[in-house]
């Protein structure tokens, strides 16, 4: 039952991927500021002007 | 002074997804409905090979998991991404190519599946060809995900998108690892592994699906379109970060559940349920944090359908990840598995969760893009309303269908038989379940019937804004200004460098695991196993091409009341591992709709099953098995013999030296003799065989002899010679 070994080596390899990343996120100020980030999101950049010119 | 960059975002492709979620979503489930019908009247197959139950469930399996809600992943992706990142999809090129690529694939799975060319892997049943340009479109769709992601203009990643990520690195590991197989010929091909190790991959895979394709992006999707339906942030965007970590490092571990109490070694089915279990708490973290950001708006859940949609979508995610985890249980694991309990339980998952967050997203995103107002606000409210009294009717029924079915399974008299020996007596008790199930299924259909209308005149109402305008100033490369130190130029590369250990664990995977493959010195072996004659192996891809394996299991669990019903003569036992070493493709099966047939073999007379296959009812009366009167008629196809031979030595099967070149000499000898057997059982009935257009005279041609062959070998193996 070596396929095990190897299904856990890969989904051990999957996870340290996700680690490395987790550890770039924070490391890097991805999580710094965990408030604005959903706020920001309700704001729409789309320029309003542009939507009505197109009718 | 910053400048501040005008764009556009790409609405087209989002439109696109859109249509395709809306239309393949109609087709899966009205593919789904039309199975659901044949289970309570059979004669709905119309006599035909290609739409018989066994090869379109599949058909539904794949329509509405890769159609439905993969075009959903991309519509809710393509829409979110852009904003979130302030920044057009990368390519536009790329973009038409991952669309059109995708509505390709699908065609070609709605044409093949029913032909019967299928791996027999639930959810991975498309077969190499196919899977090859899974692979390419899926690398496409990375490249544009990842471009965009690049030259972004908002350095946060919001949640969101880190779902889409860990979808997308996650579902291409996943995908290659199930699909590795040696091909045959253009449309055959035998998995590299066999028998407990082909059922771990699959597994491993298979729960993974759930779990990274219709688990993962919708909960991006959540996080996205959830605060923008309500207007207001997320409850908790802390949570939501746990959320997606705790997720991610969970739920790879997690696929040994759909094992429990097979001849998977015990160890691997107690980590696969630790791991299930603990899945409870970044899930129901996720639920909450959901239902909690409409807090302060729940009187405008009372009239927008938009956030009544979401709203049961999150329910039933709740729901389906509480049970989950129990059903992980191995003493639950018990009396679920094999039975409805389990297709009730996807159920809720798919038509709540998935099938709900769906509408509510599609109602939302295109009055947007089209730039106008949902054509009917009242029928929205009717499709929710519809949706949610046809997920009930669907899944209710099934679980009461799943328990009677258990306890009627493991019933016991005083004296100690069965007490429903006879398994048909299990199936026909449970046919009103059917009939209520198809019900629900059909009102659930009716929803999106509702739901295409409202966005039709929707559509017609509005212009499809294709390029949206859009401003944003550019993303600063580094802001602190000081010199940059080596790391930190590496560490502003995360996609790339995502993508190359993406690569790096696929290629060390690979080394590691080939030549492990070609050594399977570790699996337990059993003296008396034998590879399958020629025309057994014929017969068992038959039972692969027919779908056998949506019905039937082949694993007796070992338990007295399933050793009891399943090996009548009682030298068999219940399943070994070491009886599937040469099973390439593994057919345990997931759910009873039939009896197991792992120990059939030599059950019942040849001629038994030659009249049961061609008319289910004459041996069985009121069996829902349909007829399969072509197998009758069909010559054996012989072309890839020698070849399947010929892969099946590379892969260690210990046929002789030079087999190949005998195989179908081997095989033509076997089918005289079963042919000459069953003239001999059934003299008195040849003419009315001769009368349904049967020819009896080169019978020994035909599949039927082949498929007769496979079951009568089912168990055998470790019995005691007669």
């Amino acid at each position: 039952m070596k396929i095990i070994f190897f299904l856990i080596l890969l989904s051990l390899l999957v996870a340290i991927g996700f680690l490395a990343a987790f550890i770039w996120a924070v490391r890097s100020g991805q999580y710094d500021d965990d408030v604005t980030p959903s706020i920001r999101i309700l704001f729409d950049d789309t320029n309003e002007k542009s939507i009505n010119d197109n009718d | 002074m910053t400048t501040i960059e005008k764009f556009s975002y790409d609405n087209t492709s989002v439109r696109n997804f859109a249509l395709a979620t809306a239309f393949w979503g109609l087709i899966g489930m009205l593919v789904g409905l039309w199975a659901a019908l044949q289970l309570i009247f059979p004669a709905l197959n119309f006599a035909t090979a290609e739409v018989t139950f066994g090869r379109i469930r599949p058909l539904h399996t794949n329509a509405v998991i890769f159609a439905f809600v993969g075009n959903g992943i991309f519509m809710g992706v393509y829409y979110s991404l852009q904003r979130l990142l302030k920044a057009r999809m990368y390519s536009d090129l790329l973009s038409k190519i991952h669309f059109w690529g995708w509505q390709a694939i699908i065609v070609s799975a709605a044409i093949t599946l029913p032909l019967g060319l299928t791996s027999s892997h639930e959810y991975a049943e498309l077969l190499l060809p196919i899977d090859i340009l899974i692979a390419v479109i899926w690398i496409v769709f990375g490249i544009n995900m990842f471009g965009t992601i690049l030259k972004r203009r908002e350095n946060h990643l919001y949640v969101a998108i880190w779902f889409y990520i860990a979808t997308w690195v996650t579902v291409t590991v996943l995908h290659i690892g199930n699909n590795l197989v040696i091909p045959v010929s253009f449309w055959k091909s035998y998995p590299v592994f066999a028998g407990v190790q082909d059922a771990l991959v699959q597994w491993w895979y298979g729960h993974n699906a759930v779990a990274f394709f219709l688990t993962t992006p919708y909960l991006g999707l959540m996080y996205y379109y959830l605060p923008k339906a309500a207007n207001r942030p997320v409850f908790s965007y802390r949570l939501s970060i746990i959320h997606f970590w705790a997720l991610i490092f969970i739920y790879i571990w997690a696929g040994p559940h759909h094992l429990l109490y097979t001849s998977l070694p015990d160890w691997a089915q107690s980590l696969g349920t630790v791991f299930s279990i603990m899945l409870i708490a970044p899930s129901w973290g996720g639920m909450l944090n959901g239902l909690l950001t409409l807090r302060g708006a729940w009187d405008r859940v009372r009239t927008d359908p938009i956030l009544k949609f979401m709203v049961v979508a999150i329910t039933a995610y709740g729901m389906a990840t509480f049970e989950g985890p129990m059903l992980s249980i191995k003493s639950v694991n018990a009396i679920s598995h094999f039975t409805d309990w389990t297709i009730g339980h996807v159920h809720v998952g798919t038509l709540g969760w998935n099938g709900m967050l769906t509408f509510g997203v599609l109602y939302w995103l295109l009055p947007r893009i089209y730039g106008t107002k949902l054509y009917s606000v009242k029928l929205a409210n009717t499709h929710f309303w519809i949706a949610t009294l046809g997920t009930l009717f669907y899944t209710v029924p099934l679980y009461v269908a799943g328990w009677t079915q258990h306890f009627m399974w493991k019933g016991f008299l005083p004296s100690g038989a069965l007490e429903y020996s006879n398994f048909l007596e299990t199936v026909t008790a449970i046919l009103p379940m059917y009939y209520m199930r198809a019900v629900g299924g059909t009102i659930y259909v009716l929803g999106v019937f509702v739901m295409i209308y409202n966005l039709r005149q929707t559509i017609k109402k509005g212009t499809l804004i294709e390029n949206e305008a859009a401003e944003a100033p550019p993303l600063l490369p580094h802001p602190e200004g000081k010199p940059e130190h080596w790391h930190r130029r590496i560490e502003r590369k995360p996609m790339l460098m995502l993508v190359g250990s993406t690569i790096a664990i696929l290629i060390g995977g690979m080394v590691e695991f080939f030549p492990m493959v070609l050594l399977d010195e570790n699996v337990p072996k059993i003296a008396t196993v034998q590879p399958y004659t020629p025309l057994e192996l014929e017969g068992r891809d038959l039972y692969v091409r027919e779908g056998c394996m949506g019905c039937h299991s082949q694993m007796v669990r070992p338990f007295r009341w399933e050793v009891e019903r399943y090996d009548l003569r009682g030298d068999a036992g219940y399943s070994k591992s070491g009886e599937f070493i040469y099973d390439r493709p593994f057919l345990w099966g997931s759910k009873r709709t039939g009896p197991d047939l792992h120990r059939v073999g030599k059950k019942y007379a040849d001629s038994w099953h030659f009249m049961h296959m061609f008319e289910p009812t004459s041996t069985s009366p009121g069996s829902i098995m349909p007829p399969y009167p072509w197998m009758f008629y069909n010559n054996l196809d012989l072309t890839d013999l020698p070849a399947k031979i010929r892969v099946l030595q590379k892969l260690n099967t210990p046929y002789p030296e030079g087999f190949d070149e005998v195989a179908i000499l081997d095989l033509k000898k076997q089918a005289k003799e079963i042919t000459k057997n069953l003239k001999e059982q059934m003299a008195s009935s040849i003419p009315d065989f001769e009368k349904q257009g049967i020819n009896m005279e080169d019978l020994e041609e035909k599949e039927i002899i082949a498929l007769i062959a496979y079951l009568q070998r089912l168990g055998m193996d470790i019995r005691p010679k007669d």
